[in-house]
């Protein structure tokens, strides 16, 4: 089974090809440089690299959310056109559940968390026991409501993502069980992570048209968030 | 031995603004699809277009609105010659959905990609129903984006003579409809109610610019309806909404049409075409018309559903481009206010 995978939801660009039970090429970059520009030239860069056949792929694997909302759709959106364009089905991982699985075996409790402005994360809570779980899927709340929330886990952590250096303080002042940060190799999006759960839940037939996909953005738009609160004090 | 010109078929697609379009256009001027998927009646709830909700509606609609167009056109991806996009001017969150839709399409299928300019597309959907046009002519583009005054050199060639500093015609539409209480999108709904006002009831400046003879200002004009209105409510006058709109359809049109004209005469060209959604306005259109006639100048207009944003355009103008050399790579990026005639 052949899957291609990608990640733009936040400001790393990932892309990876993996193939049954390896890896055959990857590609991540964390820089500031618009996914417009980068996950394309990427893509194109590992195909030619590894002399892919693209047509021999069986799905695409796309981080769907939460995440930047321009980069979400940059991401979808390319996903979506390869996906017409070579007739394949797309396989839409939840953006945290990706991040997480790139702790396989990890023991204790995975805690993934994006910035997401506003005073909250986007964070989930996930562990390995025999298979992956989630614990608790993906969200978006504050920092401080995460630590009451792991704390009453009462096991250890492994925190991970963008959100880390941005709540670092916060964590290390609220968090009362074990924790840790996981380190540079495996504390970002990966494409590589977001294909290999792909592959599970593909052969899962947990699969969806190009057409049918969309990201999921875990949050209303500015302006749909202020109506819906116009009509309820209305109301 | 004859040798048959192999046609040249892309497939184009447009995200620039609110509607989700996609179409294949044979030739340039052959549109043998055109689909349109508006999504106007979201956006009227907030009186105006959301950058954000209309990014989200692009990505939902996008894939269908592509398989559309293919299907009514009747080819598949592996008939295509090239790709075509906007990518630029217009909202960056919605332009980028196209782009990258584009892209990926055109790379997974090795099929050449071409990036359009919206205004180019714009013009170019004048080819589609007048077969006989070709530059050298003075476009005027008028949208709720966009006014511009554009001399088209050649295909892929231009020069503008003139635009506007400040609002687009089609905006000042927008905010003199929501002052006299017609809602979004003001333009269609003030042409119509203009039918049956006077259009010398009330005089409202025509904003010339001194040291830019061609260069447009309509953020004056709609000013001076606010400013009616309000005095008019202030002494407890009664006003007529449809002499305002026909008044101030009126101000808007004498200055697109002086100054369209006085660019023909000046550049020595006997053509003269509109484009944009505004160019669907019929008081616009009649007064354009009758200077043409009465300046010995040829006039072109397209259909309404070419006025619009649409994708036909956007495959008009990729065909001049792409026969022309141009070819964008994978890095192709959307470009919010890209000029004309940059590539």
């Amino acid at each position: 089974m052949r899957i291609l995978a990608l990640d733009s939801s936040g400001l790393v660009a990932t892309v990876a090809i993996l193939e049954d039970e390896q890896t055959i090429a990857e590609y991540t970059v964390n820089y500031k440089k618009t996914h417009s520009q980068t996950l394309l030239p990427m893509l194109d860069e590992i195909v030619k690299m590894t002399e892919f056949d693209l047509a021999s792929i069986d799905a695409i694997a796309v981080a769907g959310g939460p995440g930047s909302f321009t980069g979400l759709r940059i991401g979808s959106a390319t996903a979506k056109g390869l996906g017409l364009a070579l007739n394949k089905p797309l396989v839409h991982i939840p953006t945290v559940d990706g991040m997480a699985y790139n702790l396989f075996g990890n023991v204790g409790l995975i805690c993934p968390m994006m910035d997401a402005r506003r005073n909250q994360v986007y964070t989930g809570i996930y562990r390995f026991e025999k298979d992956f779980q989630v614990v608790e899927e993906q969200m978006a709340i504050s920092v401080q409501e995460l630590i009451e929330k792991l704390n009453a886990y009462g096991e250890k952590v492994t925190f991970l993502g963008d959100g880390v250096p941005v709540y670092r303080d916060q964590l290390e002042a609220g968090m009362t069980v074990e924790y840790c940060f996981a380190p540079a190799h495996m504390n970002r999006q990966s494409a590589a992570a977001v294909g290999a759960l792909g592959m599970k839940y593909f052969e899962e037939g947990k699969v969806e048209t190009a057409r049918e996909h969309q990201p999921d953005y875990l949050r209303l738009s500015q302006a749909e968030r202020e109506r819906a609160e116009k009509n309820a004090s209305l109301s | 031995m004859m040798t048959e010109e192999k046609d040249v078929l892309i497939l184009a697609i447009e995200s620039s603004c609110d509607e989700t379009a996609a179409s294949v256009v044979k030739n340039g001027r052959e549109v043998l699809s055109n689909v349109i998927s508006s999504q106007i009646e979201l956006h009227k709830l907030y009186g105006g277009v959301v950058p954000e909700i209309a990014s989200r509606k692009h990505i939902e609609k996008i894939n269908q609105v592509i398989e559309e167009a293919l299907a009514e056109a009747n080819v598949t991806l592996d008939d295509l010659d090239a790709i075509g996009v906007t990518y630029g001017p217009g909202l960056v969150g919605a332009l980028l959905v196209g782009v990258a839709e584009a892209k990926a399409i055109a790379f997974a299928k090795n099929l050449p990609l071409v990036g359009i300019h919206h205004i180019e597309g714009h013009i170019s959907a004048n080819y589609i129903e007048n077969k006989e046009l070709e530059p050298p002519f003075v476009c005027l583009v008028v949208s709720g984006g966009h006014t511009h005054l554009v001399c088209v050199k050649d295909y892929g060639k231009y020069e503008i003579i003139g635009r506007t500093r400040d609002d687009a015609a089609g905006e000042a539409f927008d905010k003199v409809a929501r002052a006299i209480g017609l809602g979004y999108p003001g333009g269609p709904k003030i042409d119509k109610l203009s039918k049956e006002g006077n259009a010398d009831a009330i005089v409202f400046p025509k904003a010339h610019i001194s040291d830019a003879p061609y260069d447009f200002s309509f953020s004056g004009v709609k000013s001076a309806v606010l400013n009616y209105i309000n005095g008019c409510k202030m002494k407890g006058e009664e006003y007529n909404n449809a002499d305002i709109a026909a008044s101030f359809q009126k101000a808007v049109t004498d200055v697109l049409v002086e100054n369209a004209m006085r660019a023909v005469k000046e550049y020595g060209l006997s053509k003269f075409a509109i484009a944009g959604g505004v160019a669907s306005n019929s008081t616009l259109r009649v007064a354009m018309k009758k200077a043409c006639e009465e300046n010995g100048v040829e006039f072109y207009h397209p259909s309404p559903i070419y006025c619009t944003d649409n994708a036909a355009m956007i495959g008009a103008a990729a065909y001049y481009e792409y026969i022309g050399g141009t070819r964008h790579g994978w890095d192709l990026n959307a470009v919010p206010n890209l000029k004309l005639g940059e590539r």
